[in-house]
């Protein structure tokens, strides 16, 4: 390997077959350059599709209300189901160690809200301040409610960015005074949200505020909570779903709903959404890896091609060689050396050619789907030295099978 | 330095048995130039592929230099190949791709002889076949003489005991045949010993000794009168 004679002869050989040298290369690199972009746009993929359901809290349960379907216990269907605070905070203390965060929520539905000559049309919430978490909200500006609004029930706002670019036309909108229904709240924050517009036209209050601001007594309209996670994603599934299930059983014995009643009380839980997600990206990381690979073996029959090709070119320069006094090692390990001098260089070549490629293009996509499509340059090297590993072994076979041949044989070969 | 006891060798081809060697016996001393005859399928091309351990015999006795040649495995018969002989075939087998030079050096290389002094070597031997300005052309660049001449110095380089040519004037017109052969005849009277095979009756009276072969053994074996090839060239 460190014979330098022998590196010589190789770049010698090399150097005056410079087509030889250049398809096998061709054939090499362009097998890593496919496969990296392969590679690339799998965990753009990925990336892009877990932003796009990263919205809410992936481990989020939430219970909404409507009107009962079913007649239960001499009761009539048709009955509004209200929640009331004390829902919230028996469903609090009965699972508090398995829950994080807590929000209840009442909203204005069609609020419009004023500032100056500016109005909208936009969501009201009332909120606790965990509906941050909850919403995957972060703050572009100010901060969010906090327990003392909720307290004092303060005449405060967070709105999102949607809303402040509507209203404020890129003003300040800190400290301003906004009107609902002609009552004024000071904006406190600005949130932004990875759901994007929809998600951003939300305008957040202190929960007892909205309560008495718009007459809605304790009533909440929907609760929602995340669930603590644990290290393993199976069971954190399997946790949220018993919690959805008891927190469901509990709500329909205490407001009389029948338990097949469906439509009354519903309580959702996104982990198993997020777990089809998952298992979605899952497949697709597989796809991409089967053809990966794929391409990797074409890349590897290619190169063996190749060699079984040279050998069969050089079995009279083999003959040659071997009448001069060449030994059979020296051969195989001529041709070896060779072989995996060329695709090594070629394979690297690729490689960063592919992943120059990807940093180059990879933040112009513009999809929602591929976000930052990425290699990791570990996984990618790996790939490089299976394929120089695999075409050394696919010509090893001709190689050894040349320095077999009998001198006289390959001299008479034309 | 050769001796030759009770040669055999049979091809096998399918089922068909080709017994091409049928006991040879023959001896070579140091500094002989002999030219093996025959038609062709006597056998001569299989004696010489056998001399040079290009080949093994089926049975018999094969010393050269006072080293039995028998039962060797691949490495050592590259040793000695490259030790004891050199070669100088019909077709040249030049590597097309090396210069004159590189094809020279090339047993050298294969001696483990640093790159430096191989190049030096070889450019000597190469102005010894008179082809010093033509060093650094590839084959494709050079006439059939010089190709052979190149071959030649090939085959010097390593500065083996003997050398072998199997039909070293085969590809080459007659002018160019006399050439080639006076630059035989000048490396034999230097003492180099030198076998040569042919079926051209002039090339053969230009050796000193003429083995003729036929359908496997040996008809006749005599000393000839030396025609030397200057007085053609």
């Amino acid at each position: 390997m460190f014979n330098i004679e022998r590196w010589q002869e190789i770049f010698e050989t090399l150097r005056k077959n410079k087509l030889r040298t250049f398809l096998t290369g061709l054939s090499v690199a362009s097998g890593i350059f496919i496969l990296v972009i392969l590679l690339g746009f799998s965990s753009g993929i990925e990336n892009g599709v877990t932003s796009e359901f990263q919205q809410d809290a992936t481990n989020k349960v939430s219970v909404r209300t409507r009107r009962t379907t079913k007649g239960y216990k001499g009761l009539n269907p048709g009955r509004y189901i209200q929640l009331k605070d004390e829902d919230f905070t028996s469903v609090n203390a009965t699972y508090d160690d398995n829950l994080e965060y807590r929000s209840a929520s009442y909203s204005i539905w069609g609020g419009q809200i004023t500032y100056k000559n500016e109005s909208g049309n936009y969501r009201v919430r009332g909120v606790l301040p965990d509906e941050q978490f909850i919403e995957n909200a972060s703050l572009v500006q100010g901060r969010f409610l906090n327990l003392s609004d909720i307290n004092e029930g303060k005449k405060v706002a967070v709105i999102g960015n949607k809303v402040k670019t509507d209203l404020f036309k890129g003003k300040d909108p800190i400290d301003k005074d906004i009107a609902i229904w002609g009552i004024n709240f000071k904006v406190v924050g600005v949130y932004t949200d990875p759901g994007g517009e929809r998600e951003e036209s939300n305008v957040f209050l202190p929960l007892t505020t909205v309560q008495n601001a718009f007459n809605g007594g304790d009533n909440i309209r929907d609760m929602a909570f995340t669930v603590k996670m644990s290290e393993n994603f199976k069971e954190a599934v399997e946790l949220s779903k018993n919690l959805t299930l008891a927190i469901e059983n509990d709500l329909k014995q205490k407001h009389i709903v029948a338990p097949e009643d469906t439509a009354a009380i519903r309580v959702y839980n996104t982990l198993e959404e997020a777990k089809k997600i998952y298992s979605l990206i899952d497949t697709i990381k597989a796809v991409f890896w089967f053809i990966g690979i794929g391409t990797i073996i074409a890349g590897v029959v290619g190169v063996g091609n190749i060699m079984i090709i040279i050998v069969k070119e050089r079995t009279k320069e083999i003959g040659i060689r071997k009448a001069l006094g060449a030994i059979p090692v020296s051969i195989i390990a001529m041709i070896l050396q060779e072989a995996i001098f060329v695709t090594m260089f070629a394979g690297l070549f690729g490689l960063i050619l592919g992943l120059g490629l990807l940093e180059i293009v990879g933040p112009h996509v513009d999809s929602p789907f591929i976000k930052f499509p990425q290699v990791d340059f570990k996984t990618a090297l790996t790939t490089v030295f299976i394929l120089v590993a695999a075409g050394a072994l696919a010509g090893f076979i001709p190689a050894y099978r040349a320095a077999k041949i009998k001198p006289i044989v390959a001299l008479r070969d034309e | 330095m050769i001796q030759i006891k009770d040669l055999h060798k049979s091809y096998h081809m399918g089922s068909n048995s080709l017994h091409v060697l049928k006991g040879i016996n023959f001896n070579v001393k140091e500094g002989e130039l002999v030219s093996i005859m025959g038609s062709s399928g006597s056998g001569k091309s299989t004696l010489l592929n056998i001399l040079g351990m290009l080949d093994e015999a089926d049975e018999g006795e094969y010393i050269l230099d006072g080293v039995p040649i028998k039962n060797l495995n691949e490495k050592t018969a590259a040793r000695y190949r490259n030790e004891f002989l050199g070669f100088i075939f019909q077709s040249f087998n030049l590597i097309n791709y090396k210069s004159a030079t590189e094809n020279v050096a090339l047993p050298l290389y294969y001696k483990g002889i640093p790159r430096k002094e191989r190049i030096a070597k070889a450019e000597h031997y190469l102005e010894k076949v008179g082809l010093k300005e033509w060093s650094h052309h590839l084959p494709s660049e050079l006439s059939g003489g010089q190709k052979q001449r190149v071959a030649i110095a090939r085959a010097l380089a390593s500065e083996p005991k003997v050398l072998l040519a199997d039909e070293p004037t085969g590809a080459l017109d007659t002018k160019t045949s006399y050439g080639v052969l006076e630059l035989i005849q000048e490396i034999n009277d230097e003492g180099k010993t030198i076998l040569i095979v042919t079926h051209e009756d002039d090339i053969a009276h230009m050796t000193k000794r003429i083995v003729n072969l036929k359908d496997g053994v040996i008809i006749n074996d005599s000393i000839v009168e030396q025609v030397r090839a200057n007085q053609y060239v």
